[in-house]
């Protein structure tokens, strides 16, 4: 985050969000990723909907994918998954 | 000027018609002594299809101050109103409108917090909100109290301000006491108010009005973390300063239209004053009397009536006081630990970088609607007086009209 920043008599009052949640890329937060087992994933897609984060997206296979943009490494989808599919990895 | 009606009405009921004349969009409100009044009469209007508001009877007043957020951040003119208690419990959204820059007006009939529990009027609770980025305005009676509530919204309004308003009258001495107060026209009332404006904003969807539109999408009040915070901060400090110019401007408008305006602060007899006192509320027009009778006797005794608090006038207290030789501060709250009253220690350090400035003490009177009785407020005065005899002050903090022991 090396970027120079807006002062306060440049930024919009009211303290609005100048960019979308999308140009706030999170992926940088967490120490772990998720790994997707494909043999194993049943494609349930309850990791997709768990995900607090909607950082995973299923494919036109039926299988999950994670953004890393925004992954913070949360947990939760290997928590929620019930085959057990999801491995989470440390990435540090 | 326009044409006025004169109506007896007491302090909550002036806050209602004035209201009432404003329109607003939504007025989201839970009764609580000593505000009770405002928030029936105000029902009634609703219920007789006076006004268009949408009236929402919240469970709290944390929810009543939530909604008024959500309203105002909608782009609606959202009114409540509290005491004591209530505001305590609006702690937390407090800083959220003024934070979210959310130009909302509120009544406070000034009540002292709990406990032990008491309903009458002290400033305990709106000084506890005095740091929370509000204007706060102090009213001496029935009119100044209709006459704030409808200048209220253009100083928070105001594109340089955008911040909410929270008009101060003290519990059942104002609240509940029947007086003349003369009201302006609803079309006079209606053309002065206008309609709210709105700053324009560069969100993530581009250019728009602040407020929430589903077109030009926005996001208000995310979480701001250690790279931002600080400088919304600053912008708040900045709108601040400009309600100190703002405020006198809607004053002269006002006083076109209604001949009365009051300013930041009101001085009365201080051309030649030696001993003055400054305070807020209600209590300032015992003094006024008082000060009348000790001109009768040759006292030269003056008053300054702080009116806006929030932002503190600085400059118009230096010029007002800076060459009065004694100044005793009235204050109706106590700050527990701290040096003074919280009214006592702005002026002392508005004060102390000035080469001319009077010897100041503290008065703390009235908590938990104590009365600001005229003997009380000439005791003060004959105080004041003993400390220009001596040419200092002894005793910098005064609990006045409290019993120490009785035997």
């Amino acid at each position: 985050m090396s970027e120079r920043k807006p002062g306060w008599r440049e930024l919009p009052r009211g303290a609005v969000s100048t960019k979308s949640s999308k140009d706030y890329k999170t992926g940088d937060w967490g120490i772990t990723k998720p790994e997707f087992d494909r043999d194993k994933c049943t494609k349930c897609t309850l990791c997709h909907f768990y995900c607090p984060e909607g950082a995973i997206s299923i494919g036109e296979e039926g299988h999950p994918s994670v953004d890393n943009d925004y992954c913070k490494g949360c947990g939760i989808c290997a928590e929620e998954c019930p085959v057990s599919c999801i491995t989470m990895v440390i990435t540090i | 000027m326009k044409k006025q009606i004169l109506m007896g009405i007491n302090g909550d009921e002036s806050v209602a018609y004035a209201t009432k004349q404003v329109n607003p969009d939504v007025v989201a409100a839970y009764p609580i002594t000593p505000q009770t009044i405002i928030v029936e009469k105000y029902s009634e209007y609703v219920a007789d299809g006076e006004v268009d508001t949408e009236f929402v009877a919240v469970e709290s007043e944390h929810s009543a101050l939530s909604s008024c957020v959500g309203a105002a951040a909608a782009g609606a003119r959202a009114f409540t109103a509290t005491a004591s208690a209530g505001l305590a419990l609006m702690w937390e959204i407090l800083y959220i409108a003024s934070g979210l820059r959310l130009p909302i007006v509120m009544a406070v009939a000034n009540r002292a917090l709990s406990g032990p529990l008491n309903i009458h009027s002290d400033h305990g609770d709106s000084m506890g909100a005095r740091d929370s980025g509000w204007i706060q305005i102090y009213c001496e009676n029935g009119q100044e109290v209709y006459d704030a509530c409808l200048e209220a919204w253009r100083m928070g309004e105001h594109l340089d301000v955008q911040l909410p308003v929270m008009v101060c009258l003290d519990g059942f001495t104002l609240s509940h006491t029947m007086e003349n107060v003369l009201t302006l026209q609803d079309e006079v009332v209606k053309a002065f108010v206008g309609e709210r404006e709105f700053i324009e904003v560069e969100g993530h969807a581009g250019k728009t009005e602040f407020r929430l539109n589903p077109e030009v999408p926005l996001t208000m009040g995310p979480v701001d973390l250690q790279d931002y915070y600080f400088e919304h901060k600053l912008q708040q400090v900045e709108a601040m300063d400009h309600a100190l110019n703002v405020i006198p401007e809607v004053d002269a408008a006002y006083e076109k239209i209604s001949g009365r305006s009051y300013g930041l602060l009101h001085s009365y007899m201080m051309e030649d004053a030696e001993v003055a006192l400054l305070g807020l509320g209600s209590t300032m027009g015992t003094v006024r009397y008082v000060v009348d009778e000790l001109r009768k006797e040759g006292v030269k005794a003056g008053l300054v009536k702080m009116r806006v608090y929030r932002p503190f006038p600085s400059e118009a207290l230096i010029e007002a006081l800076g060459e009065t030789p004694v100044l005793g501060v009235l204050d109706k709250a106590i700050s527990f630990g701290s040096p003074g009253g919280p009214l006592f220690e702005d002026v002392v350090t508005t004060f102390f970088d000035e080469a001319e400035r009077p010897l100041i003490a503290d008065y703390i009177h009235g908590l938990g609607g104590r009365d600001a009785s005229p003997k009380l407020l000439r005791g003060i005065f004959e105080s004041l007086l003993e400390i220009k005899e001596k040419g200092n002050v002894s005793h910098k903090v005064n609990y006045v009209g409290v019993r120490t022991e009785v035997r």
